[in-house]
């Protein structure tokens, strides 16, 4: 028997290349006769472009080319397409206006894309795009979802002189206002998900070039998923056969939804690739990805909560505008409606869910998929109005979550989804343990003698993850399929290559992937190495996103190996001169039940490759399978967080000084990778509560927070040490029993930590505060809440 | 007008005609290939960039390559362990899995790797602080901390087996 | 950044001549400022002139009752310095919370004095301590040398040299940290120094600052509480997206307590 392969922390084999500094990132991509490209950017949120003069720009130092947004309307190069058709509360479609990949007539946020300078080296193509001349009309710009459709708010498209893009809805709102009128207590509250700036270290980049020979084009990009970028680029945009375009995103720093989209840089240097004959770089320098990477969140809410005497929920009715920014980015529509409202149910029995959501435009970058997606929001929503409410009723808040627990499954929700497994009593009391909850009473009495404010705060949160059932998808407006590819290349010794159309950018699927093969063909991990991110390698892909990898992809690579395993067993069988039947697969060997004759992998993939004694009547020769995987359901990961907070109330200064999170993955393949996830996660919930916020100038538009001098990044001295815990559910409907872990952090940890903060405030009065909560805030709601004080 | 740098990168001499206004980020990129020092920001907060600049760890992002004139710099291409494996901050990292996407981890690792030279027995708190001048968004710190503890105890561990040994020696 | 010409002379009077020579011309010392101000392409000088070659701008000494670092003198090695360990312990803190560690090895006194960036950390010790800064022509009071915003009393051939600091009796330096960028919201260091008592605040304004209402009271009783009802009034104050005028105006007196506490334990 092999010592077990899954369920250990085996070292990453991706670190070696990461320590020694010997990665390569897109940026390290350097080509023979490279030119550079700078883009030109509106430094306006509204303006009318009346005209453009590059005739300067052209004739400066080491410029090779200019092009403005005119070259490629000229050109028929397309807009960027929107991936997702939202149908609104009236049947019909949203609105899609143009997004060219350079402006054309206008410009709608700061940071827009006007030109792209193509010169011989980067201070060259700087220094030549000072020199274009843009004729602006500079017009009023709205940046607030709550302003975007007050009469008179400046428009942003034409073709939605309202600003909205859809009002669309799920759930019965007939039975949710009914319960209302019924409920012995309800719950209000307004809130504002602030808008954050995805920030993976990795500044976007892009190397592309186009070859002569085969008038073929070759994308270096950091990208999340290569192949979607291909599909996009290539037929909607570029109008390019795919087999001419080859996608390659090698290692990428980080993405966490950032990274998932088709972006107009690396569209305009692909086509000017070509017309200027030479490979070109882009790589955005910080600045610009404040400006133009898509943004997260941005929802305005207003949320209620109907409850029985008991506390027992009877419905929930959900108001949010969610701000999609200027451009419908690849999947923005998506995120604040399918990712969002169907999650309301949350852990809980909620019988009756009703949710409107109205999309608007505003003059801000595109707003799309940042880590969590609609869940961070909708747990937000749910967990902050369920905490409120058993602080009014006098209602212990982990009693009240109890009260409430779905404990049976399947589960179906009132909101479209149907929970496969769970069971939220067992990570709820796991946490409470973990935290000491029975303890807290002592330390907040400790901290009072310090001077200091402490409050604990609890999440309970519920994900849906593994995107998706491409049917149900589809249904719901998703122009892709989301199903995973892989393949499993056995090699003539044995050793295995494994092609996955996930994609890492720091997940670990290098290490976690080998695991999961390794353990099934009975090798060692050593034998296996993954390749990802590359459309020219690898059979089909769609990414890495919504902790979909190992529950989609990573069931791929376990079909793909079910037919490797099945055709070694034939081979096995003419070898060992057995009925097919009579061979077992197990701990890497071929055998002849009941015997000890048996074949190795290793054996049986030579005869493969060697096919000397071989069926070959009835075999193909060769060990390499591949398979699609779409799953049939989403998988429910869930947990239960919790954050003890200290406030130091003369400045207001909230330190995270516990934060707790057992959570529910289903089987986990390697813990290490899995509690990495988490903290991640949990770095990045915790920012969106006490340090991240996007700042427009509502006046004019303008990006306050355009540099981490102005964003708050969390830092190590932010943070706490992490206590995290696992239970596990296995998921029922894929092999692995796996559920995704991606996430969860930055699903469950802003509401507990804004749970946190108000509890300990509660006692002066203070109900709510806003994300995030700065010193400032918190100052102003212990200020405004003490009595006796001045306002 | 082009001038001429010259220093020593991890150990060896190198000398180029740049523009002068190079940064030392970029020389090493751009002009000597050596890509494992990154560049995540534009304003000298990411700390990506981070190598040793006669033996302190600078932003290389953050100054020009003209100002190291002279100087002996060392980048990730150049730390090495005793025995010419991973150095023990890059080996805790591994075991402690103080890193995913690897972006910020070359900054990372020369930072903390300068940090222990100067506190031998780092507490939390002072890893904490001491790495505030490198943005990491994939870890949360938690495991780079852990990393740094135990990287710290085995420099500490080496360095006073190496004084044994000498002393031993005399 | 846009181009410019580089020079890196090896005397103080050659860097002087350099900087005269050109109208724009600008000083580099440590450049943990200057060099993202150029990367950002918001300064264009045509001449920067290093003066990270000058050995006579080095150096850190105890003369007698004063204290007197060399302009080029890097934050670490004014936190590290047992001379202002152990003279003005308050100086080596501030100097050990300047920025972050790959900042505090480059990043230079008399650099950051030179910019003035009004939430600076050094020119509140400066101008506390009553220290004077000597450049290549003449020696400045604090109290003269700090003009406006970003603005000093330097000439623009005029290159500060070092900073002579009178040794406090007591002292302490307080900082109220932006979140994001990590420099003073509200800093103060107090400082008493042969019997007078000045209060400076940095971050709050466009400028540092002196708060004489907390300095005569301080100079009656050194003690958090004899200050906790002065004010700074909030017009004066900045506001921005991470703090108001008007809790700027709280933090100064929050902020100079706890700097008369902590200079009052020693720490």
């Amino acid at each position: 028997m092999n010592a077990p392969v899954i369920g250990q922390s085996i070292k990453r084999k991706e670190d070696y290349r990461f320590l020694t500094g010997t990665g390569t990132y897109t940026d390290d991509v350097t080509l023979p006769g490279q030119t550079h490209a700078c883009f030109l950017r509106s430094p306006h949120a509204h303006a009318k472009i009346r005209g453009i003069d590059t005739s300067r720009a052209r004739a400066a130092p080491g410029v090779v080319a200019v092009f403005t947004g005119e070259d490629l309307a000229r050109a028929r190069v397309n807009g960027l397409p929107c991936g997702w058709l939202i149908t609104d509360v009236n049947g019909q479609p949203m609105k899609e206006p143009p997004h060219p990949p350079l402006a054309q007539g206008k410009v709608r946020h700061v940071g827009d894309q006007v030109a792209v300078v193509i010169a011989e080296t980067l201070n060259q193509a700087k220094d030549a795009a000072e020199l274009i001349e843009v004729d602006y009309e500079v017009l009023p710009a709205v940046v607030s979802p709550a302003d975007a459709r007050k009469p008179g708010a400046p428009v942003v498209h034409d073709s939605a002189p309202d600003n909205t893009c859809y009002v669309w809805a799920l759930g019965d709102k007939v039975a949710v206002d009914q319960a209302f009128a019924q409920a012995a207590h309800v719950t209000t509250l307004e809130f504002i998900n602030n808008r954050l700036i995805p920030n993976a270290i990795e500044p976007r980049a892009a190397v592309a070039s186009y070859a002569r020979a085969d008038d073929a084009y070759t994308l270096y990009v950091t990208s999340q998923n290569p192949h979607v970028e291909r599909l996009l680029m290539a037929a909607f945009v570029l109008g390019l056969p795919e087999h001419k375009l080859r996608v390659i995103a090698p290692d990428v720093g980080g993405g966490f939804g950032s990274k998932i989209y088709l972006y107009a840089e690396e569209t305009v240097i692909t086509w000017a690739a070509k017309q200027v004959g030479r490979p070109i770089k882009w790589t955005a320098e910080r600045s610009e990805s404040f400006m133009s990477d898509a943004h997260g969140r941005d929802h305005v809410t207003r949320a209620e909560l109907a409850l029985d005497q008991d506390g027992k929920f009877l419905a929930l009715r959900v108001a949010t505008t969610a701000n999609l920014g200027a451009y419908l980015s690849t999947f923005a529509s998506c995120i604040p409606t399918i990712l969002y409202a169907t999650l309301l149910a949350g852990q809980y029995t909620t019988p009756a869910i009703y949710c409107e959501v109205t999309a608007v435009f505003t003059h801000t970058a595109p707003v799309d998929a940042y880590r969590g997606a609609g869940r961070p929001e909708a747990t937000y929503v749910v967990e902050r109005l369920v905490e409120t409410a058993a602080r009014e009723m006098g209602i212990d808040r982990a009693t009240i979550r109890r009260r409430n627990f779905i404990t049976t499954f399947p589960y179906q929700t009132p909101v479209a989804l149907c929970y496969d497994t769970g069971n939220y009593d067992a990570t709820l009391t796991a946490a409470i343990e973990l935290a000491d909850v029975a303890g807290f009473e002592a330390r907040r009495k400790a901290a009072a003698q310090r001077g200091k404010l402490r409050g604990l705060g609890y999440s309970t949160y519920i994900e849906a993850c593994g995107l998706a059932p491409s049917n149900i998808a589809g249904a719901l407006g998703a122009r892709a399929g989301l199903f995973e590819a892989g393949e499993i290349r056995v090699h003539p010794t044995g050793s295995v290559t494994v092609f996955t159309g996930s994609h890492s950018h720091g997940q670990g699927h290098e290490t976690t992937f080998a695991q999961v093969v390794a353990d099934r063909l009975g090798i060692p991990v050593e034998n296996v190495d993954v390749v990802h991110g590359d459309t020219g390698r690898i059979l089909f892909g769609m990414g890495t996103y919504g902790s979909r990898s190992i529950a989609v992809g990573g069931t791929a690579i376990v079909k793909a190996l079910d037919k490797v395993i099945a055709k070694g067993v034939k081979i096995a069988a003419h070898l060992l001169e057995a009925a097919e039947a009579d061979i077992e697969f197990r701990d890497g060997a071929f055998q002849v039940a009941g015997t000890d004759r048996k074949k190795t992998l290793a054996e049986v993939a030579l005869a493969a490759y060697v096919p000397h004694n071989y069926p070959l009547d009835r075999l193909e020769p060769g060990l390499n399978e591949s398979a699609f995987y779409d799953p049939t359901n989403f998988t429910y990961p869930a947990g239960s967080h919790i954050c003890e907070v200290e406030i130091d109330p003369e400045t207001g200064v909230t330190q995270v000084v516990n934060f707790t999170a057992v959570d529910d993955f289903g089987k986990i393949i390697n813990p290490m990778v899995v509690e990495g996830q988490v903290h991640g996660g949990l770095a990045q919930g915790i920012g969106q509560a006490l340090l991240e916020g996007c700042v427009y100038d509502p006046e004019s538009g303008q990006l306050l927070t355009g540099t981490y001098m102005d964003y708050a990044l969390p830092r190590a001295d932010d943070l706490p040490s992490f206590k995290v815990g696992t239970r596990e559910t296995p998921c029922t409907h894929n092999p692995l029993g796996v559920k995704g872990c991606g996430e969860a952090g930055a699903i469950g940890a802003p509401a507990a930590v804004i749970n946190a903060v108000v509890d300990a405030l509660a006692h002066l009065g203070v109900r709510d505060i806003e994300m995030p909560a700065t010193p400032e805030r918190v100052w102003r709601a212990i200020r405004s809440a003490r009595p006796g004080k001045k306002a | 007008m082009n001038i001429t740098v010259s220093m020593t990168v991890n150990g060896k001499p190198v000398t180029a005609e740049i523009d002068p206004r190079t940064l030392l980020a970029q020389f090493i990129r751009e002009n000597l290939r050596l890509t494992g020092t990154h560049v995540g920001c534009d304003t000298g907060q990411c700390g990506a960039c981070t190598v040793h600049l006669n033996g302190h760890a600078v932003k290389a992002c953050n100054i020009l390559a003209a100002q190291a004139q002279g100087a002996t710099l060392l980048t990730i291409e150049g730390v090495r362990g005793v025995d010419g494996g991973l150095h023990p901050m890059q080996a805790a990292f591994r075991e402690h899995h103080g890193l995913q996407c690897g972006f910020c981890t070359p900054g990372m690792v020369m930072n903390a790797i300068d940090l222990v030279q100067r506190h031998l027995h780092p507490a939390e708190e002072v890893i904490r602080a001491g790495l505030d001048g490198n943005l990491c968004r994939c870890t949360g710190y938690h495991n780079i901390v852990k990393a740094v503890q135990a990287a710290a105890a085995r420099m500490a561990a080496d360095t006073t087996a190496a004084t044994l040994k000498q002393g031993g020696q005399a | 950044m846009y181009a410019f010409a580089y020079h890196r002379p090896a005397t103080l009077k050659q860097a002087a001549s350099l900087l005269r020579k050109t109208e724009g011309a600008k000083a580099l010392s440590g450049g943990q400022s200057l060099i993202p101000a150029l990367k950002m392409r918001l300064a264009d000088p045509p001449v920067l002139v290093d003066l990270g070659g000058i050995a006579e701008l080095r150096g850190i000494r105890l003369e007698g009752t004063t204290l007197i670092i060399g302009a080029m003198a890097r934050h670490a090695e004014v936190a590290a310095a047992k001379e202002v360990m152990t003279g003005i312990p308050a100086l080596a803190q501030l100097a050990a919370g300047i920025g972050d560690r790959q900042v505090r090895n480059l990043g230079t006194l008399g650099g950051a004095l030179a910019n003035n960036d009004p939430a600076a950390d050094y020119p509140a010790a400066v101008l506390a301590l009553d220290a004077v800064i000597h450049t290549n022509k003449r020696a400045i009071s604090a109290d003269r040398f700090f003009k406006g915003l970003m603005e000093t009393a330097l000439k623009p051939d005029e290159i500060i040299t070092a900073v002579a600091f009178p040794l406090p009796t007591r002292a302490a330096y307080v900082k109220f940290r932006n979140p994001a960028s990590r420099y003073a919201i509200v800093g103060v260091f107090v400082a008493e120094t042969a019997g007078r008592v000045r209060v400076a605040v940095t971050g709050a304004a466009s400028c540092v600052f002196r708060v004489k209402p907390m300095e005569k009271k301080l100079a009656g009783k050194f003690a958090p509480e004899a200050i906790a009802k002065v004010r700074v009034a909030a017009d004066k104050l900045n506001s921005d997206i991470h703090a108001s005028a008007e809790y700027r105006s709280h933090l100064i007196t929050v902020i100079a307590q706890r700097a008369v506490t902590a200079a009052l334990s020693g720490k």
